[in-house]
């Protein structure tokens, strides 16, 4: 697993509570990870904080699930 | 039309002196102090350095650790004590009127806590808003009510009362009135605080309503003696299950007491000072004992505001001396701040659940710390000092005053 990706992970375990073995990829915060709207904002504004970026609110949309988070960071650090 | 009687059939309790109902009453019993040094902050720099802190509370034993992060103190508190107070009450939830369910709940403040480190964390920064989501729904007062309503599906009447100390007397004689007018078979009601943060202890400390007894927390909220300097800031909940007398026998429950009786005033003097003749004292026991149908000579016990600052503790005595004349003497009165602090918006609660312990049990708790008599207070008053006074006490009242003015008054009365 990559740094960020393990990082993305801990996050999600931390704010949402959560096993560790329910974030893989497909994972769906508010399906599967029992997140409501509240949580999800809180959950991009840790990754922003976690990795110094800017999620503007029409990105955030479509950042659904671990996998996809993990795709944009990726994508934008 | 004719009123509903209205009783009091579940009680929780989580205080400075007791983390249940069962430890609170001990602890009111034994006249155990719930001062300390501070430990939520580090409190080095300011003038008081200590406070009634609830102990040995971890907030996982009770709530998930997911949905404990989404709560400030205040409401955490709730929760743990309307929960005792519920199994208490023995409702079953699978069969009642969910909808005959109220939560009316006291808070002087609210999120304090959430509210500080929020502005701090912006304050921090270069300007950029990076608030919480959680900040606001975190920090309003009337989150507690509704977390508790979420919880247990009740859909009644459902709001926070504030009205700074009186806040959770004001709770009890709205969620009274509600079921006295039908509105509601069953109100919880109580109040919950948690201002033992920098910005709580800094901005009491500002006012120089605080004591400043650093070297002797135990002995520093000590009311009605000569050498008194201020209250000690308390934090916690109480909860009380109030529910209509005839609801409550048709399901057998355990009924503790009658609430018969609210008083409300205000002093319309001062934003913080009681008025010095204590007027607005006055006129809430009186309106207290009209609502309950009851006459000054009936009372046997006052739990009084009494929270140990040199005006407030002289102006109510005189209120009393003046409402209740020669019968003053033959009632037991105490102030359990002396034990607790100042629960503020949670004050009234933990008070009125004294007071009904008192009427169940037949023994007034001490009000502790008492040793040099102010020549200001009539020495002749049985403020039931140091130790706990046995009395059947069939009649109590507790009364609760807030900064801006606003006073309450609540009575309890033995089950006839």
């Amino acid at each position: 697993m990559s740094d960020i990706a393990s990082r993305v992970k801990a996050i999600i375990v931390d704010k949402l509570g959560v096993d560790e073995n329910e974030v893989v990829p497909e994972a769906s915060f508010t399906n599967d990870l029992g997140a409501d709207s509240l949580d999800t904002v809180e959950l991009i504004m840790e990754f922003e904080k976690e990795f110094d970026i800017q999620i503007p609110d029409d990105q955030a949309e479509n950042i659904a699930t671990v996998g996809q988070a993990i795709k944009y960071i990726e994508e934008t650090k | 039309m004719k009123f509903k009687r209205v009783v009091v059939t579940g009680l929780g309790a989580l205080t400075p002196i007791g983390n249940n109902l069962q430890e609170y009453w001990d602890g009111l019993q034994k006249g155990v102090s719930g001062a300390a040094p501070i430990t939520h902050f580090d409190a080095s720099k300011f003038k008081t350095q200590f406070a009634c802190e609830v102990k040995n509370f971890q907030v996982t034993d009770f709530i998930d650790r997911k949905e404990a992060r989404r709560l400030d103190k205040f409401a955490q508190y709730a929760m743990v004590a309307s929960d005792e107070a519920i199994v208490d009450s023995k409702l079953d939830l699978e069969k009642i009127d969910m909808d005959r369910i109220g939560v009316i709940w006291g808070a002087g403040i609210g999120g304090l806590e959430t509210f500080q480190e929020e502005v701090l964390n912006f304050g921090r920064g270069d300007g950029t808003p990076r608030f919480n989501p959680f900040f606001i729904p975190k920090m309003i007062a009337d989150i507690a009510p509704g977390l508790i309503s979420i919880k247990h599906g009740f859909r009644g009447p459902n709001f926070t009362t504030v009205s700074a100390c009186a806040s959770s007397a004001n709770a009890m004689i709205d969620a009274l009135n509600y079921i006295r007018l039908g509105h509601a078979d069953i109100i919880v009601t109580g109040g919950s605080e948690a201002a033992v943060t920098a910005a709580g202890i800094g901005g009491f400390n500002a006012m120089h309503a605080l004591s400043t007894r650093n070297d002797d927390p135990k002995t520093a909220s000590r009311p009605f003696d000569a050498n008194r300097d201020g209250f000690v800031l308390g934090e916690g909940a109480g909860a009380i299950i109030l529910e209509d007398y005839d609801h409550a026998v048709a399901r057998g429950a355990k009924i503790y007491c009658e609430i018969a009786g609210g008083g409300l005033s205000a002093d319309a003097h001062h934003m913080t000072a009681p008025h010095p003749e204590g007027l607005g004292a006055k006129n809430v026991m009186r309106n207290c004992l009209k609502d309950a149908g009851l006459n000054p000579e009936d009372v046997d016990h006052i739990n009084m505001h009494g929270t140990s600052t040199p005006l407030g503790d002289v102006a109510e005595s005189k209120a009393i001396k003046e409402v209740f004349g020669e019968h003053t003497y033959n009632i037991n009165i105490n102030s359990t701040k002396s034990m607790t602090g100042h629960l503020l918006g949670a004050a009234g609660a933990i008070e009125a659940i004294s007071s009904i312990m008192a009427i169940v049990h037949g023994v007034v708790p001490p009000t502790i710390n008492h040793e040099t008599y102010d020549e200001k207070i009539d020495s002749k008053m049985n403020f039931t000092f140091n130790e706990a006074q046995k009395r059947d006490v069939k009649v109590a009242m507790s009364n609760t005053f807030g900064f801006g003015g606003h006073n309450a008054c609540v009575l309890f009365k033995k089950l006839d």
